[in-house]
């Protein structure tokens, strides 16, 4: 196995005397995908914003690279080489898709000036398939090119580790396609990618491995089929009628 | 960034000798008093635009630093026999270091609440001035008449502060210039988009944020400094007018917040406007009416100002005009 | 001793005036989210209604609610003219609006009537309560401030209109889901708002002479006193008044008045800075 990147250890977060994440712990190794699924309320957003150092965790410690980062704000973690996107995209509206992504390029994790990190967001662009879109205002795009935006902004960081909320939420089959394949490429250059997904069939094809949560707790962990098979899990998504239907049609 | 081969380099170059020729080599001290005021409100415009155009701060007490650089300065002269030029130099200084330690705090605020905030530190400064009495007080400072005799008397001194004024209001330009083309005005512009997301994007947005304010403050302190000079005296309720930093605002949304060009031009035709509107018989009541309605229609109808509109008219301006 | 706590007792009943006037303001933004910068344009507009109503011959508690009756129309004016354009845009454009309005104000009024101070010139008796000295005006002042606070906190809560409002601050979008016209009720809470704010200029207006500049110390105090009880929380605004009244009376024995003013501002910010939603919890 190679070396661990990412360790969440014991993290709890409470707001006022809600738990939204109650004592998580796991592993991320180098180069792994790990699918973060859950029902709606879970906690997986949150688990996010408490490893990118949006929220600081009521307990527990992040480790990233070997190095406690645990209350570091987000913008020392995405200099660190973690970056993420948001389940609800938000593009910098009044600014073109190019100024966008070289924001992402200038203050990720290679602090690039001006002109190295406008490269930088050129190749990002062509690499999500957004190269013709440079002097667009991000606020016209469509949402499945504002995902791809999140995307790029995320990987122009240049990243050890991308954290990608929902990325296909909201999109059609063939933007869905499009978007899978976009993942894959990251990995393949060695990226690590920490995921939430609704889609059940994309993260399970997707994912080495996935970390079930239920109301902040983690349920399971596991490879895809062991995870798709432990009745603890079957039984917290059957409270979601919707999603216990789609597991069955996917299982079939 | 080569600057020498930018042509809004020149243009700012262009107009800052305008000012400086125009009246000077007729010995036109009518368009001088004209042109100093203009002058002066660039400046004011200009700099709040590091604030509200590009990080989306609206401050509405921007004039304290004006006030505080004026008084700073004269203090310095009357009571200290400073020279002009350190005097303004510290007075800036100081401002911008009060600005950058009191922005950390103020710029945890965002929209109304630091609206507020702002209003309310431009009035705690004017109430606490006109009660301090090593600066006078509501009677505020005069200076000596030595003052100016240090500078080859009064009418040779009002000439070289004229050419610092308009001086100053070139660098306020060439600085949003170099902010707005650079990476730390790329910060602020995210900032101002979607502070949040910016923050996850990597911009120190508490320390840009704070330094935006503190560069604000500089230049209008010195160009505080040096206007008070030329009135000789200073008192509280002109120093820290807060008309005149909602005036100011007007200015930037006029012009088109955001743009070099906007904020000069806003400036400007306000400038003109009022100028106009005071002269009118009948009218010379109402230049604040005109400007609250004229601020109205423009956050109605056109927020992007009158960049926004030329831009909209004609795309290509984007490249030229800055 | 006793001089200290007859200047307290002075300044509780003006610091109900305070309350009465920030309540108006916390209202406004307590329902739309909106910081009335022409809260002090609007105090001075009532200040100087009392005063024509006067000397036209009507009582200045009677012209009360003649000015309530105008500031509500006046207000509903102001909201669908300058702030439901925008009412759904960024923060800043409904603060520069509302200034704009402000300007407008301030400007035509210093046409018609200078910036010269007026006076409501009344008969004014002192009256003795718990063996200290206040003045009749004053005291009725925060009488009245009360008994609008009464009668607002009844519209609020006992009436449907009023929980309509109540439901609009609540959740703009779930009330509309309910039925209830939201622009309507967004145009009453702003009429309500600068009703409230007349109300108070004019109570003020029995008390000290005033120019059509003096909304702005008021608007100020109306925003410490709002800030003070937490932004949108209308009885915490009414405290905030208080407390502010009650600063201003103890500290008025012991130096120049002028200093109250650097006093409350202080305040002012340090409470944005370490209390921004206020002592009693306000909206965010």
């Amino acid at each position: 196995m190679s070396r661990v990147i990412l360790e969440v250890e014991r993290v709890t977060k409470a707001f006022g005397g809600l738990l939204a994440v109650n004592d998580v712990s796991f592993q991320m190794h180098e180069g792994e995908i790990l699918g973060l699924i859950g029902p709606n309320g879970a906690g997986k957003t949150t688990l996010f914003n408490l490893i990118n150092g949006v929220y600081k965790p009521t307990k527990g410690h992040i480790r990233f690279r070997g190095e406690d980062i645990t209350g570091l704000p987000p913008y020392e973690v995405v200099k660190k080489g973690l970056a993420r996107t948001h389940q609800i995209v938000r593009p910098l509206n009044e600014m073109t898709v190019l100024e966008n992504v070289v924001v992402g390029a200038c203050f990720g994790a290679d602090n690039l000036g001006l002109e190295p990190a406008a490269r930088v967001a050129e190749e990002v662009l062509e690499f999500v398939g957004l190269a013709d879109f440079h002097e667009t205002l991000a606020g016209k795009l469509n949402l499945a090119q504002k995902k791809r935006l999140e995307v790029a902004r995320a990987l122009a960081a240049q990243p050890k580790l991308l954290l990608l909320d929902e990325v296909l939420a909201g999109l059609n089959p063939a933007e869905v396609e499009r978007m899978l394949g976009v993942i894959r490429k990251i990995r393949e250059q060695g990226i690590s990618i920490l995921m939430i997904e609704h889609i059940m069939q994309a993260i399970m094809s997707l994912s080495d491995r996935i970390v079930v949560l239920n109301f902040g707790q983690k349920l399971a962990e596991g490879t895809p089929e062991e995870v798709a098979s432990d009745p603890r899990v079957i039984e917290a998504y059957l409270g979601d009628p919707e999603m216990a239907k789609k597991i069955l049609e996917e299982e079939a | 960034m080569k600057l020498l081969s930018r042509p809004f380099f020149w243009l700012i170059v262009a107009v800052t000798l305008l000012y400086a020729l125009l009246p000077y080599l007729g010995g036109n001290i009518t368009l001088r008093e004209t042109l100093v005021l203009s002058a002066i409100y660039i400046i004011l415009a200009a700099n709040l635009n590091l604030m509200i155009g590009y990080t989306g701060y609206v401050n509405f007490g921007s004039i304290v630093f004006f006030g505080l650089g004026g008084y700073l300065t004269l203090w310095l002269i009357a009571s200290h026999h400073w020279g002009l030029y350190p005097a303004v130099l510290f007075a800036g200084l100081v401002t911008s270091l009060l600005a950058f330690l009191l922005g950390f705090g103020v710029l945890r605020l965002r929209g109304a609440y630091f609206a507020l905030a702002t209003i309310g530190i431009n009035e705690a400064v004017k109430d606490f001035v006109a009660n301090f009495e090593p600066w006078g007080g509501a009677e505020g400072i005069f200076l000596p008449f030595t003052a100016f005799k240090a500078m080859g008397g009064p009418a040779k001194a009002l000439w070289t502060v004229y050419l610092l004024i308009v001086l100053v209001m070139g660098l306020s330009l060439l600085l949003t210039y170099l902010v707005k083309r650079s990476k730390f005005g790329l910060g602020l512009f995210a900032i101002r988009e979607d502070e949040d997301a910016a923050m996850v994007l990597g911009v120190k947005t508490p320390l840009y944020k704070t330094l935006a304010y503190s560069l604000s403050a500089f230049l209008p302190a010195v160009a505080g400094g040096l206007y008070f000079f030329k009135n000789g005296s200073v008192i509280p309720d002109e120093a820290f007018n807060l008309h005149l930093s909602i005036e100011a605002i007007v200015m930037v949304m006029l012009g088109g917040q955001g743009t070099v060009t906007g904020s000069a031009v806003g400036a400007f035709l306000y400038e003109r406007l009022r100028g106009l509107l005071l002269t009118l018989p009948g009218l010379s009541n109402f230049h604040l009416v005109i400007a609250g309605a004229l601020l109205l229609l423009i956050i109605l109808f056109a927020p992007g100002g009158l960049m926004g509109w030329l831009y909209r008219v004609w795309p290509r301006l984007r490249r030229v005009l800055e | 001793m006793p001089e200290i706590l007859a200047s307290v007792l002075d300044g509780l009943l003006i610091g109900l005036v305070y309350g009465l006037a920030a309540i108006g303001l916390t209202l406004i933004f307590g329902v739309m989210d909106v910081v009335n910068l022409a809260h002090g344009a609007v105090i001075a507009l009532g200040m100087f209604a009392v005063y024509f109503l006067f000397e036209s011959g009507i009582h200045p508690y009677l012209g009360l609610v003649i000015v309530a009756a105008i500031g509500l129309a006046f207000g509903v004016f102001v909201y669908l003219i300058a702030v439901r354009p925008i009412i759904d845009g960024p923060p800043l454009m409904t603060l520069l609006a509302t200034f704009s309005v402000s300007m407008v104000i301030i400007g035509v009024g210093t046409a018609l009537w200078s910036t010269s101070p007026y006076n409501v010139d009344f008969p004014v008796k002192t009256l003795n309560l718990f063996g200290y000295t206040v003045t009749s005006a004053r005291l009725v002042a925060a009488l009245a401030a009360v008994l609008v606070t009464a009668f607002l906190y009844t519209f609020l809560y006992r009436t449907t209109l009023g929980k309509a409002v109540r439901a609009v601050a609540n959740n703009r979008e779930a009330a509309e889901l309910m039925g209830i016209p939201s622009q309507q009720i967004l145009a009453l809470a702003f009429g309500i708002g600068t009703a409230l704010a007349m109300l108070s200029g004019a109570l003020i207006a029995t008390l000290f002479p005033f120019t059509i500049l003096s909304g702005g110390i008021y608007e100020l105090k109306s925003f410490v006193a709002s800030v003070l009880g937490g932004l949108g929380n209308p009885t915490g605004a009414l405290f905030g008044g208080v407390i502010l009244g009650l600063i201003e009376g103890a500290v008025a024995p012991f130096i120049k008045v002028s200093w109250t003013n650097v006093i409350e501002f202080v305040i002012f910010v340090l409470i944005l800075l370490f209390f921004p939603t206020g002592l009693f919890g306000g909206r965010r």
